[in-house]
């Protein structure tokens, strides 16, 4: 268990001093972020105008909205996927968005990515907004920029072509700079750098030689080879086995520290946001419902929504009695031509009169954060450190 | 004392390839009583599913049982003809798919599927079709009104619901599951492992769980099984693995693969390597190249079954006559 230097060379958003962090890195790689020798040209891309707002934010959105109209030409129904939604990541953080099948997280992974437009509001990556990106090679600088790895590693690679072909093809289409012995050598780096060792011979490999986890290093290794600053990872390991899960996540930490990349990691499982995650985001019926440095939010969770995603995380050391408290089954809501109010008020033991009503926003709950819920009361005081008292962190 | 409602020996499936015979499942004994809760854990690969569905005989080609018996009320399963299978198959024992997605007919409604299903193994009237069914459904908690939903407007939770509901259509003594909540997400999942349990304490049926993920049935479960490349490598009550640390080095492995929630943040490792080749499998114990705790003799002798206390484990480390050579080890002082 090594204390991460390196770590502390995120940009402080507020309150991120407070939360230090330990050892969600395995392999002991200490160096400081860039010193072995894959330091990265940073904006080498076409956009090196000076317009990088480099120290604070990488990528925000602002009011995002994804509706589906649901039906036929003259249906009314509206499906609200997302609503309204206003984030920010900023360089080489991790940021865990959180929430069940149907919250609207996957939805929002696919705005990112350009695979939807916005129904309403913006995104801004690096100072550009993206509507601003219209001609062909912004759309390829942009998908360069933000490449997503899928859930599924057994039907996101394409089974009739070795592995390196996926890696082949995006360092011909996006790195039009390489040779073919540059493209090599930049394929056995990516290689490497996903713990797909030897990488001569894993290059070599067809999918179907592989197991689940080498599968998804090799999704990352995809998005590696094109030097994103972003990456968009749906569900990276709920596919794999519980026993090599943690390889997975050990490499994001990883690749954050050694390729200086900032991944929003989309899961429902909370344990894992907690291991890799600086800062956690919990969607609720296309909403964001709270936001907060991981500890925080997990040590004094503020949404009743993001308590009972809390309390439904098995912990096998956990003596419990079964089959206690909630009675909540699980069924998550379809948001079609919501009303205002609530949207978590049907499962919610808290709500009162207003949540029927009125739609909570975000408002502060501590330092860095925010949870939308009219019941929920503000940590009493605010300058208390965010650091919470389960944590053993020193 | 009762006696056992299923008695599995030495069971061992093979699945039929041009160049190997692969063993799948290694000579598993297992004994289930009436109302009896266990789960199975391990990795993909590890055998579970495919004993699961030999012990159902669902097998098909190219796995075949290669030796063993599965005692089943009685009668050796594996002996049945189809003719007899059917009037045990999903009256005395149903089986739950992992994916109710695809488990599931798409086109036709779930009152039509329990319909089939009822038809299939049972002369009952279309009024008594129809009672049964919606019975059933409320049983699972779901309102009779969805008998003629289609499975795409259910959501993943009542669809898995739904399949547990065709499960109990008759009273089966015993219902197998192959990871029915992997697809599930954790509000959900522990939704529905709540009701499977309080189902099985008020029908009284005995349960055989699947599942990769230990954490799921560590609540729930009388005992567990720890699978590993075909064999069972523990098995025993499953409050005493998790309130001791397990007994093998690959059950503490799974254990501690993966981040808890509560409590300090600690680095993980999971379990490096892969299970091995089950068509050259090691000579020695199976765990021994990814075993953190391994001696020099684990690759050579392939250890049997010890018994230590309730549970037994198949661990050198616990064979009795083997001194733990290289370093001292925390549960070798307890050997005599």
């Amino acid at each position: 268990m090594s204390e991460l230097p390196g770590r502390e060379q995120v940009p402080p958003g507020p309150g991120h001093a407070g939360v230090p962090r330990t050892g969600a890195i395995g392999g002991g790689n200490g160096a400081a972020p860039g010193g072995d020798g894959v330091a990265m040209p940073a904006l080498a891309v076409h956009r090196a105008d000076g317009s990088e707002p480099e120290d604070g934010v990488l990528l925000e959105t602002e009011g995002l909205t994804r509706h589906f109209q649901l039906g036929g030409l003259f249906s009314q129904r509206t499906l609200h996927a997302v609503d309204d939604l206003t984030i920010t990541i900023r360089p080489r953080e991790i940021v865990a968005l959180v929430g069940e099948s149907g919250s609207g997280k996957s939805t929002v992974a696919r705005l990112l990515a350009r695979l939807y437009k916005p129904s309403r509001g913006s995104i801004v990556f690096r100072g550009r907004p993206l509507q601003s990106l219209r001609s062909r090679r912004d759309v390829l600088w942009y998908r360069s920029q933000v490449p997503m790895v899928f859930q599924d590693p057994y039907s996101s690679i394409n089974p009739v072509f070795r592995v390196s072909h996926g890696v082949a093809r995006n360092l011909r289409l996006h790195r039009r700079e390489l040779n073919a012995r540059g493209r090599r050598d930049e394929m056995l780096r990516v290689f490497d750098a996903v713990g797909l060792t030897p990488a001569t011979e894993m290059l070599h490999k067809f999918p179907y030689e592989m197991s689940g986890g080498q599968r998804q290093r090799v999704g990352f290794a995809q998005a590696l080879a094109l030097r994103p600053r972003l990456i968009l990872a749906d569900e990276p390991v709920s596919m794999l086995d519980v026993s090599i899960r943690a390889g997975l996540l050990n490499l994001m930490a990883e690749l954050r520290e050694r390729e200086q990349v900032s991944i929003l990691y989309i899961t429902h499982d909370l344990a894992s946001a907690r291991y890799v995650a600086d800062r956690v985001l919990v969607m609720y019926g296309g909403h964001l419902v709270e936001s907060g440095p991981t500890e925080v939010v997990l040590a004094r969770p503020k949404h009743p929504y993001t308590q009972l995603l809390l309390s439904a995380v098995p912990d096998p050391r956990e003596i419990v009695a079964l089959a206690a408290e909630s009675q909540d089954a699980g069924e998550p809501p379809k948001v079609i031509n919501p009303s205002e109010g609530c949207r978590f008020r049907r499962r919610c033991p808290m709500a009162v009169e207003e949540c029927h009503r009125v739609t909570p926003r975000l408002r502060p709950m501590g330092p860095a954060h925010e949870a939308a819920c009219h019941v929920a009361t503000p940590d009493t005081d605010p300058a208390a450190p965010p650091e919470p008292a389960t944590s053993s962190h020193d | 004392m009762p006696s056992p409602l299923l008695e599995v020996r030495g069971l061992s499936v093979d699945y039929i390839t041009e160049t190997a015979n692969v063993r799948a499942v290694d000579s598993v004994d297992l004994d289930l009583m009436p109302g009896e809760f266990l789960g199975i854990v391990g990795e993909s690969g590890c055998g579970k599913s495919t004993l699961v569905f030999a012990i159902a005989q669902l097998l098909f080609p190219p796995a075949e049982i290669a030796a063993g018996s599965v005692t089943f009320q009685g009668k050796d399963m594996v002996q049945l003809s189809d003719a007899e299978l059917r009037h045990v198959r999903w009256r005395d024992y149903s089986v739950v798919m992992q994916s109710a997605m695809n488990a599931l007919n798409p086109m036709k409604s779930i009152a039509a599927q329990f319909k089939d299903t009822l038809q299939a193994h049972s002369t009952m009237t279309k009024a008594e079709i129809r009672e049964r069914s919606a019975e059933v459904l409320r049983v699972v908690g779901i309102d009779p009104a969805h008998l003629d939903s289609y499975p795409h407007q259910l959501s993943g939770g009542m669809r898995q619901r739904a399949m547990i509901a065709m499960a109990l259509l008759f009273t089966p003594q015993l219902v197998l599951m192959d990871e029915p909540t992997s697809a599930l997400d954790v509000v959900a999942q522990r939704s529905l492992m709540n009701q499977v349990k309080e189902l099985q304490q008020k029908l009284g049926f005995a349960l055989i769980f699947v599942t990769h993920d230990m954490s799921v049935v560590s609540h729930y479960s009388d005992r567990l099984m720890v699978m590993y490349a075909g064999q069972v490598a523990e098995l025993g009550p499953t409050r005493a693995m998790f309130e001791h640390p397990p007994l093998h080095p690959y059950s503490k492995g799974l254990l501690d693969a993966f981040p808890s929630i509560r409590g300090p943040r600690r680095a993980l490792t999971g379990i490096p390597g892969t299970p091995p080749d089950l068509a050259r499998p090691p000579a020695g114990c199976r765990f021994e190249p990814r075993c953190p705790e391994a001696m020099p003799q684990c690759a050579e002798r392939a250890p049997d079954l010890y018994t230590v206390g309730p549970s037994q484990v198949r661990c050198l480390l616990h064979a009795g006559d083997v001194s733990p050579a290289p370093r001292p080890d925390p549960l070798a002082v307890q050997q005599p």
